[in-house]
């Protein structure tokens, strides 16, 4: 094992930055920002108001024009030397991450810091291969379609992964020719900057401007604003339909993602053999407890086909009781602290309406106490419920370390149970019958379907959601048309007039 | 039991909040990050529409008028057979509810249906 020390890069206080320099905030107010590892403030961040979001959107402004002419080559470059930093820097940037939201160090150093960094150099690859078109309507008219950027964008950042969130965010915006004004989560606002520390440089003042802040003061005048031309939000649905009614008065584009609810499916001939593809399975059941279950795509519903039931589920049982609880920094710890002490609590207070409903807590099911300074923290034990898919525990997006365990007959069974939920975000499809695979991820209605494989966030695989899990796909180079207005000219080669008059 | 009850800390910060931001709604969330919250916002911030239903008014000593308290009716299909009540705990909060700057989180807690 390697137990990292704390972080210590930390500045004691964060302000905006805008327009290429931090300034302090309007209205003079900070908030603390504590550790959920031992709940001890470790930094203060400036309390952003609607004042700031106008000064950034100023600098945003003043910045966008110039920005949004550079060459696709330069602005590769400075993607690709972004990545360059943070490949340096990746370390620091996994205890930092860790640090604020919580979250094991074997996941920041394997997974959020490496994909953010791909992410970029991604970016930098896909907007210098993108190619407008042409169309060639008749012997002397021609319609020429252009990408623009769109010019100043908003982007509202969550907290469960705070750097990689606003990477698959800010990658495409800056690729595409944006000047950014984001705002992170209240809960997680320090990673971003430390990770700005060794970025800031590479940018153009004002292309990116942060400000901090809460929703209700920093976050409602940024998505409300007449002066963003498309606001990014990923987040839960009350708030996405909010920032769509805002962006409704502006006629502004918005991309939304707002969770799930998503089924992982493991059918009979999972079982057919004790191998190494029944221990990957096995490994797919247990990623609900990956970043402590606060992942959009949590796989927080297990259908498992009645056949193996029994069997299977056991086998998982003993697999989560091998997750290893500890200090997030050490790497042997498996899962970590959950970001917040009102996340623990809604986790706690859905455990309660688990069992009130009748399911069965088969391992798990409460607070976890690690002892020493993580007294302080926010930890759960990561818990098994076996119920029926019309439990609340079946329905709603608990970002926790929660799975709900149900059976199923058949293919159509499955799909039916699976597809039973007001989301459709992620799914995952375990079976060794390459046609049951691919009827199966056909049929379910989620953005994506996993299959023989979960929680993989690669670049260039596109993910969004169907039904209420929101609109736009990130992660792909479709996401850059996201942030791009499409300019035709249509261009008249003839001397010869129409006739009309 | 009313579809919809406050804890008596729940109060307390709704007449905190009204003295502050003048009348006020809920709507409760659902999804992602801080989803199945109940957001808290003043009245007629968030439009409701012919998707959301109306679980209660909900009185509030020292509140002049009653607090609309709204959920989707998608969702509250699936939450019908519940009861609810709002309370408080110390937290973040997110999305734009009007009572995270005071370091406190409006948080349901659930009940079976008698």
């Amino acid at each position: 094992m390697t137990g990292y020390d704390a972080p210590t890069h930390w500045q004691s206080r964060y302000d905006h930055f805008i327009g290429g320099e931090y300034v302090k905030p309007h209205g003079g107010g900070y908030f603390e920002n504590p550790t959920p590892v031992t709940g001890q403030t470790f930094t203060e961040v400036a309390r952003g108001t609607a004042p700031d979001v106008e000064r950034a959107l100023d600098a945003a402004h003043g910045a966008a024009d110039a920005w949004g002419r550079t060459s696709v080559a330069e602005r590769a470059l400075i993607l690709n030397r972004i990545a360059d930093r943070m490949q340096e820097n990746l370390e620091s940037l996994a205890i930092a991450e860790t640090w604020e939201n919580g979250k094991p160090i074997r996941e920041t150093l394997a997974a959020d810091i490496p994909l953010a960094i791909d992410h970029f150099r991604y970016f930098a690859g896909a907007i210098r291969a993108q190619e407008g078109s042409l169309g060639e309507l008749d012997d002397d008219t021609v319609a020429y379609h252009f990408h623009e950027p769109l010019g100043v964008v908003g982007q509202i950042i969550p907290w469960n992964f705070p750097i990689l969130m606003a990477t698959w965010k800010l990658a495409p915006a800056l690729a595409a020719g944006n000047a950014v004004v984001l705002k992170p989560a209240e809960q997680t606002p320090a990673s971003i900057h430390y990770w700005l520390s060794l970025v800031a440089d590479l940018l153009p003042p004002g292309v990116l401007n942060i400000v901090n802040g809460f929703g209700v003061e920093a976050g409602k005048p940024l998505a409300s604003s007449a002066r963003v031309a498309k606001v990014a939000f990923t987040g839960e649905t009350t708030t996405g339909r909010l920032i769509m009614q805002y962006a409704s008065e502006n006629i502004k584009p918005v991309t939304l993602e707002l969770g799930g609810k998503s089924p992982n499916i493991f059918f009979d001939d999972v079982s057919a053999s004790r191998d190494d593809f029944f221990d990957k399975a096995l490994e797919g059941f247990t990623m609900f407890a990956l970043n402590q279950g606060e992942v959009c795509t949590c796989p927080s519903r297990a259908l498992i086909q009645q056949g193996h039931y029994s069997d299977f589920l056991a086998a998982a049982v003993a697999r989560t009781e091998a997750i290893v609880a500890g200090h997030p920094l050490d790497t042997d710890t498996m899962i970590g602290a959950q970001a917040s002490n009102d996340q623990l609590e809604k986790i706690l207070s859905y455990l309660d309406i688990g069992r009130q409903e009748g399911a069965r807590v088969l391992t798990g099911g409460s607070r976890a106490d690690l002892g020493g300074e993580l007294s302080g923290g926010y930890y759960v034990e990561p818990t098994i419920f076996e119920g029926d898919n019309s439990m609340r525990v079946f329905q709603e997006e608990i970002f926790g370390p929660v799975v709900s365990v149900t059976s199923f007959a058949d293919l159509d069974d499955a799909v039916k149970t699976a597809n039973d939920t007001l989301y459709g975000l992620g799914a995952g499809v375990w079976t060794r019958d390459m046609n049951t695979a691919y009827r199966a991820g056909r049929a379910i209605q989620a953005g994506r379907v996993w299959t023989n494989c979960y929680h993989a966030y690669p670049a260039h695989a596109a993910f969004g959601g169907y039904k209420q899990s929101g609109i736009g796909r990130e992660n792909h180079k479709m996401m850059l048309e996201h942030y791009q207005q499409t300019k035709n000219l249509l261009v008249s080669y003839s001397t010869q007039k129409l006739g009309f008059f | 039991m009313s579809v919809v009850s406050v804890t008596p800390a729940a109060a307390d910060l709704i007449r905190s909040l009204r003295g502050r931001h003048g009348p006020l709604m809920f709507h409760q969330s659902g999804g992602c990050c801080d989803g199945s919250a109940p957001m808290c916002y003043p009245a007629g911030e968030f439009r409701t529409g012919s998707s959301d239903v109306l679980l209660a008014s909900l009185v509030v000593d020292g509140v002049p008028e009653p607090v609309e308290f709204w959920m989707s009716t998608a969702q509250w299909e699936l939450w019908k057979h519940t009861r609810l009540t709002v309370d408080v705990v110390p937290g973040r909060g997110s999305g734009f509810s009007l009572e995270a700057p005071d370091g406190l989180r409006f948080l349901i807690r659930s009940h079976l249906a008698a």
